[in-house]
């Protein structure tokens, strides 16, 4: 920003690419000055989102996330484990965000990323919500734990949700809740049966004349879904999704998740130079609600696909 | 428009605030911030020399180390220790003291509800104590929304679990202006409406969300008075900081409301 006056003749014969490199504040300013971004986008504009279903095909639900340039993949295990003497017709969920040394140069091979537990607590709070309101009412979350029960008191599911980072191009949070929603509107329930000694065993191929215990039941209904956006605030600018390269420069981000029933889950922006008003909060929301929209299309589009074959 | 809060206390009414500062003797500036029986010890050492790997040398750096009460951290005091250094990393004024790290050491001593804001109150006053340059100071509060719609202020732990959603709201304090007719106005509001952090967990309407930011706001005014009056120097004792180990000063309780 504290740019000398003096190298302005110098900056009108630099190359783009090291004006980008030596003075990327005033590089992208001049860009939002014009309302426009590096990559052509507008401001409000998200980049282009794919996603694609079953893309492990050990797992019992997986799903491939693309937004721009960011890729996330994600992937269920169940597996069937006693449920705990407190909640004995519950299943559980558990959440774990990966950083790779793929995904990104800051991520150093050994010592894992800083951002990984953030995302990862962050996606918890998202998905299992029903934890914190057990007053209100005993679910109101996006997937209900009561259906993953097999047998109360004797058997449940534990569903390990694993999102691996593939590429780190920013926006982070909100690929990996697209793609663990994804996965989870893949997810096929194994189908399973009692053995001899009484025990839950996952059967294969062919039933062997057992009976299985969680006959046609073997999808989750998601209620109401969380989608998010996250965007960046600088000066006077919103910017929504913003890639790697915009968030190392502008600091302030502020992340957005909405249900399907418009209700706020959670607005997360944590410190950054830029103070948040209630005008550019609102202009958030307003955004996020665009943004869910054209991510339920896009959900719905992949699901209905599936269904197909 | 009643709720029953189960200490008999009105929903805008917030627990005795206590403040200490300069409450350890190695460290370069300490604090000790209550509210209620939620009690957080923050140590700060630095500004040293040089600053961790992928951090920018050009500025000052800022290394959070959160000790929960008991057990070893895990993902929840790692966030914890994101949303710090984010917070304080807006509220110090960087490029002062480039190729530089400051830690802040926070030990929580009691978790009785609203341990974050407690957090980052403590780490403002323990920054004052050690004279590390600030722009404004950074003013957390916890706000909680009822399943009938009210919002309550600075719950304890038993009221936080048994509500349907809640928000930690940080926002600056008021700058005194030796011009009082220049308050800092952005965009028609003054500069002390800008959130610094928000961090929300459960469902609520966008509506709720800006009733708790209204409610936030007129309860950090108060708390930054507070804030402000604690943190008046105490010159007599200040000079001779060794050997005051067990001596606690700029002790104060206020009742908000």
């Amino acid at each position: 920003m504290a740019l000398p006056d003096a190298s302005g003749d110098v900056l009108s014969e630099m190359d783009v690419d090291a004006f980008r490199r030596l003075f990327p504040l005033r590089f992208f300013e001049t860009h939002l000055v014009k309302s426009t971004r590096p990559d052509g986008r507008s401001l409000a504009e998200a980049r282009e989102t794919s996603s694609a279903l079953g893309a492990v095909a050990s797992a019992d639900g997986s799903a491939l996330v693309k937004i721009g340039s960011t890729r996330m993949l994600a992937a269920i295990k169940m597996e069937v484990m006693t449920p705990s003497k407190e909640s004995p017709d519950e299943g559980c969920i558990a959440i774990d965000f990966h950083m790779p040394p793929i995904c990104s140069p800051t991520v150093r091979p050994g010592r894992p990323a800083e951002a990984a537990p953030v995302v990862s607590k962050q996606l918890s709070d998202t998905i299992l919500r029903q934890v914190k309101c057990l007053s209100c009412c005993s679910f109101c979350g996006m997937i209900n734990l009561k259906e993953l029960s097999l047998i109360s008191g004797k058997a449940a599911w534990m569903a390990y949700l694993d999102i691996y980072c593939l590429d780190a191009d920013g926006a982070l949070f909100d690929a990996a809740l697209l793609s663990a929603v994804a996965a989870f509107s893949h997810l096929q329930i194994p189908v399973v049966s009692m053995n001899d000694d009484g025990k839950v065993v996952v059967l294969s191929g062919d039933h062997g004349g057992k009976e299985p215990v969680n006959k046609g039941k073997r999808k989750l209904t998601l209620s109401s879904i969380p989608l998010s956006l996250t965007c960046l605030l600088h000066k006077n600018y919103i910017l929504a999704d913003p890639t790697a390269e915009e968030e190392s420069v502008m600091e302030t981000l502020v992340t957005v998740v909405l249900d399907s029933s418009g209700q706020l889950v959670s607005l997360y922006k944590p410190g950054g130079p830029v103070l948040a008003y209630t005008s550019a909060i609102q202009d958030c929301v307003a955004l996020t609600r665009q943004r869910a929209r054209e991510l339920q299309t896009i959900l719905d589009e992949v699901t209905s696909g599936m269904e197909v074959d | 428009m009643e709720i029953d809060r189960l200490d008999g206390r009105t929903p805008n009414q917030l627990r005795p605030l206590a403040c200490s500062r300069n409450v350890l003797n190695r460290a370069h500036g300490s604090a000790s911030w209550c509210q209620g029986d939620t009690k957080v010890l923050v140590a700060v050492y630095g500004p040293k020399a040089g600053t961790k790997k992928n951090e920018n040398p050009e500025k000052a750096c800022i290394e959070i180390i959160w000790k929960p009460k008991t057990g070893l951290s895990g993902k929840l005091e790692r966030e914890y220790e994101m949303i710090l250094k984010r917070t304080l990393q807006s509220i110090c004024i960087l490029t002062l003291n480039p190729n530089t790290t400051t830690s802040v050491i926070i030990q929580v001593v009691n978790d009785d509800g609203a341990l974050l804001p407690c957090a980052i109150n403590a780490a403002c006053a323990a920054l004052v104590d050690a004279g590390i340059p600030l722009k404004y100071l950074a003013v957390a509060i916890c706000c909680c929304l009822a399943e009938s719609g009210y919002v309550i202020l600075d719950p304890s732990k038993l009221e936080e679990q048994k509500m349907k959603a809640f928000a930690y709201l940080v926002f600056p304090n008021s700058v005194l202006s030796i011009h009082p007719e220049e308050q800092l106005q952005v965009g028609g509001e003054p500069m002390e409406h800008g959130i610094i952090t928000s961090v929300t967990q459960g469902a609520m309407s966008v509506d709720d969300y800006l009733h708790c930011l209204e409610r936030g706001r007129a309860a950090t005014a108060k708390m930054s008075a507070f804030l402000r009056k604690s943190l008046q120097p105490q010159l007599p004792i200040d000079s001779s900081k060794a050997g005051l180990v067990d001596k606690i000063f700029g002790y104060n309780i206020l009742q908000l409301y």
